[in-house]
């Protein structure tokens, strides 16, 4: 896994409440076997103007200027700012996957549907939550101001504005840790191999019903 | 790390259900609240497993143990019967194709149990998980999938994943996870005629908003959630993602062991009785208490629709689309318009007004066989309209569809101008070639009515069963309860 240490880049900001992950990346492209490749297809539905198919050239489609990703002050964004509930609906990590491809490496929002929280984590995407008076100035900021840009230092949980003014955040310790040394969370769990199967036995013992092979009933 | 055993000696206070759950199944817990949690069950489709199984074939693992996981495709495979027949090759999308193949080869290649797509069995795995037996009471069931929230009305905590932690499943045979906090729905009274299971968690989800459940484990409970059977209880915890939790419960009773018993993958003899015995003690004790208790009157609860982009943008079959202009809160004003825009529905249009172009029966909320006789009932003898394009019912399962079609359903949809289809996620998600046109209203009993959830710039409008077949008949919503 990527780390995240400290990112600056310009903030994108995403006027929505309850962008679901279809809207992040419509289900046509999650028929790929792959974990990158996401990026181009990222919004794919207000991005561009046509419908979007998989193994298409992108660059070929028409795109729709009026959304925030196609204009040219946002262009090489790396910190999303959102609104309420971002990325509720569907599990798909491909969610974060078309995030992190694009060049996004953290989101600014005031909640998050718990699936899509948790997976960001998995791929070094930094989701941090903040009050919604302080989304709703920053949303002020960044249209008032082009070229806005913050700086992310996950170390010191802090976002530091242009004028160096910081905003401070929190978030979960152990999260933390993994992100900032890019561990490998199967690795970590492995080192309690001992403890999973000691703790596996003992369940079988306990509730043997779960542990019925398919091939030990009748269909 | 400290071990199981000290923890569930702490905890021998009253318990909520999901507290009981969480503590059988925990491995270790850290000082900050992390725990490991071990997985029972592993269900597994061809769209979210692919990158998990190349993860571990990269790193060099295998699974901690295969015969906890159960696979069968069921995202974008065709549910034409025709294609049906040509077994790999009637998947006409190359990339559906070779997705669908690649579940296959990892199945065969890491030894776990798949009902293919040719499998008399197959189906939606949410449907076929309980179906088949491998969907336990008091087990923890995880899938790349967030409808996984279904297997709670067995009394199970069953949740989606993503990716990263199918992978870690696979792995470890455990997951990393805080403890959610608990929320108790309660339904009292009994519901009235015509109103569903479905109406139940729409009016839910209408109350609490999509994301009211974020960050708990919702247990639904109440004289109206006991009324239903084990399939209506299905369709209630499948949409408690839809209200932002990531699992639903219920309360185990009788009803959930008539359900289980005999199915291939459940206990038999005596091991059945011991488990039976154990399984009853899987309800939330009296004396529980909830972080956050949320009650609805049932006889409050009328036939729901939604007429927006979000599963809380509902409304009874009685009422009108909301005119923007009577909200006062702007970014609620703001979220009214952007919906209404993409729908393109007019505020304080009536809901009965509202015309379909397409029905769609099916999904792993609502395609049981007592939602298709559900359904039937109410196409029997009819026709669809003629200003309706499309209309399908696609079971949720190899052994849905060979009931429905024992009991003569299949001819009673032909008859009345639906589709009769083969198994699968279908135009719930379109990923197939089940897609809803542009700018069209479609009647559907699935679970999301997102902007192009179902085909590109399609509008969905969330239904149960015996709503979906009566607007089909009708050619725009009526309210079921009229119906002679």
């Amino acid at each position: 896994m990527n780390k995240f240490i400290v990112e600056k880049g310009v903030v994108l900001p995403l006027d929505r409440a309850n962008v679901d992950t279809d809207f992040i990346i419509p289900k046509q492209f999650l028929k790929s076997i792959k974990r990158t490749g996401f990026g181009v297809n990222l919004f794919d539905e207000h991005r561009y103007l046509d419908k979007g198919l998989p193994d298409t050239d992108n660059s070929l489609r028409p795109i729709n200027p009026d959304f925030v990703l196609n204009q040219s002050r946002y262009r090489d964004a790396k910190v999303l700012l959102a609104k309420d509930n971002f990325g509720c609906g569907s599990s798909r990590e491909h969610a974060p996957w078309a995030l992190d491809d694009y060049g996004f490496r953290a989101i600014l929002a005031p909640s998050y549907a718990d699936i899509f929280f948790n997976n960001c984590f998995k791929n070094g995407l930094l989701p941090i939550v903040l009050d919604k008076a302080t989304i709703s100035a920053l949303f002020t900021e960044v249209e008032a101001n082009e070229g806005y840009q913050l700086e992310v230092d996950l170390e010191q949980q802090t976002i530091i504005k242009p004028d160096g003014s910081t905003i401070e955040f929190s978030v979960d310790a152990f999260r933390k840790n993994c992100l900032l040394n890019g561990l490998d969370d199967i690795g970590l769990t492995l080192e309690g191999s001992e403890t999973i199967r000691n703790f596996e036995k003992s369940w079988r013992s306990t509730a043997p019903w779960y542990f019925m092979t398919p091939n030990a009933t009748t269909t | 790390m400290k071990t199981v055993k000290s923890v569930l000696v702490n905890k021998m206070s009253s318990k909520t259900l999901y507290d009981k759950i969480w503590d059988t199944h925990l491995v270790s817990e850290r000082e900050d609240g992390t725990a490991l949690i071990y997985i029972d069950r592993h269900l597994i489709h061809e769209v979210t497993s692919p990158q998990a199984f190349e993860g571990l074939r990269l790193a060099g693992r295998l699974p901690w143990r295969a015969d906890a996981n159960f696979a069968t495709p069921d995202h974008n495979i065709p549910t034409t019967t025709e294609e049906r027949k040509q077994g790999l090759e009637g998947i006409k999308d190359p990339v559906s194709k070779i997705q669908v193949r690649t579940l296959d080869d990892n199945c065969a290649e890491f030894g776990i149990f798949e009902l293919k797509m040719a499998d008399a069995r197959q189906g939606i795995v949410h449907v076929v998980g309980p179906e088949q037996g491998a969907t336990l009471p008091g087990m923890t069931i995880v899938c790349g999938d967030s409808h996984t929230s279904t297997h709670g009305a067995l009394g199970a905590l069953a949740h989606g994943i993503g990716t990263s932690e199918v992978e870690h499943v696979l792995a470890t045979q455990c997951l990393m996870q805080k403890k959610a906090r608990n929320m108790l729905v309660r339904i009292d009274g009994q519901l009235k005629a015509g109103c569903t299971a479905k109406d139940i968690v729409l009016a839910i989800i209408g109350k609490i908003g999509t994301a009211g459940g974020t960050g708990f484990t919702i247990e639904f409970g109440g004289e109206a959630i006991q009324a239903l059977s084990v399939e209506g209880r299905m369709t209630v915890c499948n949409m408690a993602i839809e209200a932002g939790a990531r699992a639903g419960l219920i309360a185990v009773d009788e009803k959930t062991l008539d359900y289980i018993k005999g199915r291939p993958f459940a206990p038999s003899g005596e091991l059945w009785e011991q488990a039976a015995q154990s399984w009853r003690s899987l309800v939330s004790d009296t004396d529980a208490t909830f972080d956050e208790v949320v009650v609805l009157q049932a006889e409050d609860i009328e036939p729901q629709v939604t007429w927006g982009t979000s599963p809380e943008m509902v409304a009874p079959i009685t009422g009108n689309v909301p005119d923007p202009a009577q909200e006062a809160d702007e970014t609620k004003r703001g979220n009214i318009q952007q919906a209404l825009a993409y729908m393109g529905l007019q505020g304080g249009t009536a809901i009965k007004e509202i015309k379909l172009d397409c029905i769609f029966i099916g999904s792993c909320t609502n395609s049981r066989i007592e939602d298709l006789r559900a359904a039937a009932n109410v196409v029997k003898g009819k026709k669809v309209a003629n200003s309706v394009e499309v209309a399908m019912v696609v079971p949720g399962s190899g052994l849905v569809k060979k009931q429905a079609e024992a009991e003569g359903l299949d001819r009673i949809f032909i008859e009345a101008g639906l589709e009769w289809r083969e198994p699968g996620c279908s135009m719930c998600l379109a990923m197939n070639a089940d897609q809803l046109g542009e700018g069209k209203h479609c009647a559907s009993t699935s679970n999301r009515n997102f902007e192009g959830r179902q085909g590109f710039g399609g509008r969905t409008h969330l239904v149960s069963p015996a709503m979906a077949a009566a607007a089909a008949i009708a050619g725009h919503f009526v309210d079921i309860r009229e119906l002679g």
